[in-house]
């Protein structure tokens, strides 16, 4: 008789399988497919925009500066796996990417090493480093983490521009050898963005795939209540680091992209200005957003292009637009797109729905 | 079950918990109660591993865990609910109850981001679980809301779910009848029950007098810090002690 009291419809007397679920469970698992169809779609029509764009943007020029798009996107993208999902700070990232150009850029220009490899040794590398400087930097909390990843960026900037023997100092490294694909050398605007936009298209399917999975909800637990997530048995010490090294890595790969693609570095790219900027892509396209980050890294990057006159106050400007979008739109802009598409159902159903109503 | 051996906690000067020894049985439903700032939650957050103890022995089923990090201690089965709730708030309902299967599965980061085929098997076998652990505390409707848009009431419901989740064998729950209404409160009680039921050793800290002595086997009385009495609830109604130092007040 206590029964009836009880929350719960099924009341089930078997508590891990009752019987009386089985139906509706089903249709769940229909909806659930619904869920993951629409994002292999989106993924799907973002792929075909891909690859249809150097149709549209011919001029050689345009396409230029998409195949930086594509870099900054995988950066961002990398970025937004710690900041936006696990929460965690880092103003030191630009040195990571700085750090699989130069690995790259040294095996290749001054080794003779193949580029692949040399790309496979920077993201190993720098992927290593990361998790062994993770475990005490990731320690840290808020502020002290924004500081001490700061440092770790600046002490990166400076090893580039003091190791002159290795890096040729402030003056940069050139002669870094295109990369090839048997008889394909990448040595075009047209050909990078293909080359490029293969990563960047990669990293948003594993970057996609992650979040949607149970380490990229531990992530968001963590980021949630970092308590409640250590009482669940998540191990929030170690998977910060495992995300920290990961994010490092991807940054590395972008690097020695970068690096192929420029055949030229100089430490002036991997400073602590990139690192907000990187950070502001991450904020404006949205927290926790993959497909947002793509959107930031684009808009910071063409940005710059259309204000050509504002060049040397950009550190300012992304100063602005980071309090402006934490201040009015902390979600980022694909936070409005809910809002948008129901301003525009809400359009299309107005005459229906009034009258529903009445 | 478990087992307390002499624990104290200091917080710089202040012993917020001295010399508290205790047993809990297996299977029962044991109530913790006592006036505010007796020691309850500092008790539950020293056994759940958040507290580092200051002296004595935390025994869970004859072995050792005192200083075991919490997220150890949940993988041993002790899982707990907070009195201030503590959700994922920007997760849903589902995912937070998903993320308490996180240590009941496998697949790690390459897995994932692979989506490789147990990674998928896995991912739904999380789900359907994770749905029938809502519907076993009656919050099927609300899986897709933000765990943050809930009101306390079911709150407090989807932190017991997710504890489940985990399949613990200790449970502690930190005033789960505070702010819920009597009806609410009656519907806790038949949920806790069931949850004994299944085999699952409960800890209860709580005000609500009525709801202890309606559904624990065992109680024990902290005040100040101290262990003050133990024992059925009947014994503890009798307690002179008790009645003078805690029941007499109120
Ligand atoms: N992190 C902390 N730092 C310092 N003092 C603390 C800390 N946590 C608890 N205390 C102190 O320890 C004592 C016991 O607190 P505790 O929260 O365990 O009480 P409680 O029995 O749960 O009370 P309530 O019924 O109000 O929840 C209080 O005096 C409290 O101020
Ligand atoms: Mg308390």
């Amino acid at each position: 008789m206590a029964e009836g009291r009880m929350r719960g419809s099924a009341a089930p007397n078997n508590l891990y399988f009752p019987l009386t679920l089985t139906l509706s469970l089903r249709e769940r698992e229909f909806s659930r497919q619904y869920h993951l169809k629409r994002e292999l779609l989106k993924f799907a029509i973002f792929t075909i925009l891909v690859l249809l764009l150097p149709l549209a943007a011919k001029e050689g020029y345009i396409l230029n500066v998409l195949v930086f798009v594509g870099i900054h996107s995988i950066l961002a993208i990398a970025l937004n796996l710690l900041l936006g999902y696990a929460g965690q700070i880092s103003l030191g990232h630009a040195g990571f990417f700085g750090l699989g150009a130069y690995i790259s850029g040294v095996l290749t220009a001054t080794h003779g090493q193949n580029p692949w490899l040399a790309m496979c040794y920077a993201a190993g590398a720098v992927g290593i480093l990361a998790f062994v400087i993770g475990f005490p930097i990731l320690k840290l909390k808020g502020h002290y983490l924004a500081m001490a990843t700061l440092g770790l960026g600046i002490i990166i900037y400076i090893l580039f521009n003091e190791t002159v023997d290795l890096t040729g100092g402030p003056s940069g490294l050139s002669g870094i050898p295109n990369l090839t694909l048997g008889t394909l050398t990448f040595d075009n605007d047209l050909k990078n963005y293909y080359l490029v936009w293969t990563f960047t298209l990669v990293a948003i399917l594993l970057a996609v795939n992650l979040a949607n999975s149970r380490i990229g909800r531990a992530l968001r637990a963590i980021h949630d209540s970092e308590t409640a997530a250590r009482l669940m048995g998540i191990n929030a010490r170690f998977l910060k680091v495992q995300v920290f090294a990961l994010s490092a890595l991807l940054c590395s790969v972008a690097g020695s992209l970068y690096a192929h693609v420029m055949t030229f570095v100089a430490p002036a790219s991997f400073g602590f200005n990139f690192s907000v900027e990187l950070v502001t892509m991450v904020i404006i396209g949205g927290l926790g957003s993959i497909y947002g980050s793509v959107l930031g890294a684009a808009i910071l990057t063409l940005l710059p292009e259309l204000l050509r006159a504002f060049q040397d106050y950009d550190i300012i400007i992304y100063g602005l637009i980071l309090i402006l979008m934490t201040m009015f739109l902390p979600g980022g802009l694909v936070s409005m797109a809910p809002v948008f598409m129901s301003l525009l159902r809400g359009r299309r159903k107005q005459p229906g729905g009034a009258h529903a109503e009445a | 079950m478990l087992r307390l051996d002499r624990v104290s906690k200091r917080f710089g000067g202040l012993l917020a918990l001295e010399d508290v020894s205790f047993r809990i049985s297996e299977g029962a439903i044991t109530g913790i109660i006592g006036p505010n700032g007796a020691g309850k939650t500092t008790l539950f957050n020293i056994i759940t591993g958040l507290y580092d103890i200051s002296d004595g022995d935390v025994f869970l089923s004859d072995a050792r865990i005192t200083g075991l990090p919490a997220e150890k201690l949940a993988v041993k089965g002790i899982v707990r609910t907070f009195q201030n709730l503590e959700l994922f708030g920007n997760m849903t309902v589902l995912e937070n109850v998903m993320a308490g299967l996180h240590t009941r599965s496998r697949c790690g980061m390459v897995a994932c981001a692979l989506k490789l085929p147990w990674q998928i098997a896995e991912e739904r076998r999380i789900r359907e679980e994770a749905l029938q652990w809502l519907d076993f505390v009656g919050l099927s409707d609300d899986a897709r809301l933000k765990a943050s848009e809930l009101p306390f009431g079911k709150g407090r419901l989807l932190e017991i779910a997710r504890a489940m989740a985990l399949k613990p064998k200790l449970l502690l729950m930190d005033e789960p009848a505070a702010g819920l209404n009597s009806r609410e409160t009656l519907e806790l009680a038949g949920l806790i029950r069931r949850i004994r039921e299944s085999g699952i050793t409960v800890v209860l800290v709580e005000h609500d007098m009525e709801l202890v002595m309606d559904i624990c086997e065992q109680i024990v009385v902290m005040n100040l810090g101290r262990k003050l009495a133990e024992g059925t609830p009947r014994e503890i109604q009798e307690n002179p002690e008790v009645i003078a130092a805690y029941l007499g007040e109120g």
